[in-house]
Order: C-alpha cells, then sequence, then structure tokens
C-alpha cells in the first residue's frame, strides 16, 4: 500500500497568504462546483484542493445545502 | 519520583531523553523539536542577555547613587547625558524589535507543504483529518487517558489514545478550527500555538527536525474538561508514515 500513497496537497494560493484559510476552502469548493455545472471537466484539481482543505464537517453541511437548495454560494 | 518512574518518563518522552514535555516547576522552555523553535529559543537567550545587563548597569547606577557622598544640589538639566539616556534604550529596542519581526514573519511562512492535517476541537477532545488521498479521507478522535489507565511511566493528563503521526523533515500544514466553543492548538516544542475558532479556518505548519513524541494542551479556556484534552504530535520516518497512513486508508 505504501508505494501508491503520494505525499502532496494543495499548494500555497498566492490569493490566501493569510492565517485565515476559510475563503480558501469556500472558494475552491464553489469553484468546484461551478466547474461541474459548467462543463463537467477538468474540475479534479479544486476537488483535490477542498478536500484537503476543508473539514469534512463543513463540506458534509454544504453538500446537504446544495440538495437542499439553500446554499447560498453562487454555483 | 523512584527510578522506575524515572525509566519509564524517559522512554515516554521518546527515547532520547528530550525534554518535549513539561516538567514539574518547570521554569525553562521545552527542548526545540523544529528549526524555528531554535530560533525562538535564541531569541528568548538574546532579550535574557540583554536584560541581565540592563538590570546590572541600573543596580550599580542605584547602588552608587545611595552610597556616595558627593551629590550635585545645583542641577537642573544635562541635556547630553538626557540625549544618551534616550537614544541607547532606543538602540536596545531596535536589537529586540527587529529578530522579533522576522521570526514573526517566518512564523506565518508555509512555504509548499507536502502534507495538509486538520485539528477540530471539540469539547473535550480533539479529532484528526488526512485528506491529502482523494476521496479517502482518515479521521479519528483523540482522546486523553485517564490517570487510572495510565501506565507506568505515561505522562498524567498527556497522553491520548490515538496520536496525531506525522512525517519528519516534511513541511506540514495545520488547518485549525473548533465544532463548538474557541479552544487552541498549541505544542511548544514544535512553536506551535493557534486558536481553534468555529466557522473560521486557521493555518499553521512545522517541520519537524528529529523523530520524537510532543507533547502539547488545548490553550484556550474551552468549559470545563479544558485540561483533559492534550496533543500528542508523534513526528516519525517518512517511510513510516506512508505504511501507517497506508493501512488506515485500506481499513
Amino acid at each position: 500500500m505504501s508505494e501508491e500513497i503520494k505525499v502532496e496537497t494543495a499548494k500555497f494560493d498566492a490569493r490566501f497568504p493569510n492565517t485565515n484559510q476559510t475563503k480558501n476552502c469556500w472558494q475552491n469548493y464553489v469553484d468546484y462546483h461551478s466547474c461541474v455545472n459548467a462543463s463537467g471537466e477538468g474540475c479534479e484539481y479544486y476537488k483535490k484542493v477542498f478536500q484537503s482543505l476543508c473539514p469534512v464537517e463543513w463540506v458534509s453541511n454544504w453538500d446537504e445545502q446544495r440538495e437542499a437548495g439553500t446554499f447560498t454560494g453562487k454555483i | 519520583m523512584n527510578i522506575r518512574e524515572l525509566k519509564g518518563r524517559k522512554e515516554a518522552l521518546g527515547n532520547w531523553g528530550y525534554g518535549d514535555a513539561p516538567e514539574p516547576w518547570q521554569l525553562g522552555l521545552q527542548d526545540p523539536g523544529c528549526y524555528l523553535m531554535e530560533d525562538i529559543v535564541q531569541f528568548h537567550d538574546w532579550i535574557m542577555y540583554i536584560l541581565v545587563l540592563i538590570l546590572s548597569f541600573v543596580l550599580w547606577l542605584i547602588v552608587r547613587a545611595l552610597t556616595t557622598n558627593s551629590t550635585n544640589m545645583y542641577l537642573v538639566d544635562a541635556p547630553v547625558i538626557e540625549i544618551i539616556w534616550t537614544l541607547i534604550p532606543a538602540g536596545v529596542l531596535m536589537f529586540i524589535a527587529l529578530p522579533s519581526l522576522k521570526l514573526l514573519y517566518l512564523m506565518d511562512e508555509i512555504g509548499e507543504p507536502a502534507l495538509t492535517i486538520k485539528a477540530v476541537g471539540h469539547q473535550w477532545y480533539w479529532s484528526y483529518e488526512y485528506s491529502d488521498y482523494g476521496n479517502s479521507t482518515v479521521e479519528f478522535d483523540s482522546y486523553m487517558i485517564p490517570t487510572s489507565d495510565l501506565n507506568s511511566g505515561d505522562l498524567r493528563l498527556l497522553e491520548v489514545d490515538n496520536r496525531l503521526v506525522v512525517p519528519i523533515h516534511t513541511q506540514v500544514r495545520v488547518l485549525v478550527t473548533g465544532a463548538d466553543v474557541l479552544h487552541s492548538f498549541a505544542v511548544p516544542s514544535l512553536a506551535v500555538k493557534i486558536d481553534a475558532v468555529p466557522g473560521r479556518l486557521n493555518q499553521t505548519n512545522f517541520l519537524i527536525k528529529r523523530p520524537g513524541v510532543y507533547y502539547g494542551q488545548c490553550s484556550e479556556i474551552c468549559g470545563a474538561n479544558h485540561s483533559f484534552m492534550p496533543i500528542v504530535i508523534e513526528g516519525v520516518a517518512m517511510e513510516k508514515y506512508t505504511n501507517w497512513i497506508g493501512a488506515l486508508l485500506s481499513e
């Protein structure tokens, strides 16, 4: 199994240079879903980043909100 | 503390005798586990050096003033000495402020992290997430081991059931948030202390320079069991880390 493990993570993003990374997580989540809605192709990068950055609980909350139509982001 | 306990304690301290955990009546800093902490310790020593110089000088002045027979009764002003005792302290403050600012900005520098770990503070335990591996996320809670369940040599109020395992010589990004109230993720040996704020993701980082077990505690008063939610980070070689995370991912 250990051969398959690739140690890499979301890179530094110059849009979010501060300690507060909340918006970094949020933006990548929103970008992923708008990308999927728009084309559905080449969106994997956003997914990798938001999965690396966002707490699991936040993502599941937002997923529920998207399904219920109450998500506040523009996607 | 008897010899058996002492030996057990040494083993608990990562086998190398490093102080990566607090000791009873400790006055100094814990041993640095990362390069940044080495710089912080050096900065602390530098300030202490200046402090001793100033204290000695002021003490000497006081003793001189109290014991001398020759007092200038007609002194009203002395511009030269006033300029000197303004400029010298200003210079001393510069020599403290500049390295301090340098360290402050270095601590914010995350470089190119190889690994992201999320630490979520709960009332009253930490939970950790490793989610750099596609759709499978490794998630676990880390509870303190109660005193009644400790083995000989374990550290009271500091041991946890599931440690945070990270590779050494690797830039690690830590994202900290809270699930309920304010907490604070703090590990002194790794120069990490950052608030866990509900609804906000705070980023910090460390690069561990030697294998070991690093102990920390919640550092923002968060309720009844605030004292009982320690943090334990185990720094291991990259190969051990990939084996460990691989085993958890395949579970």
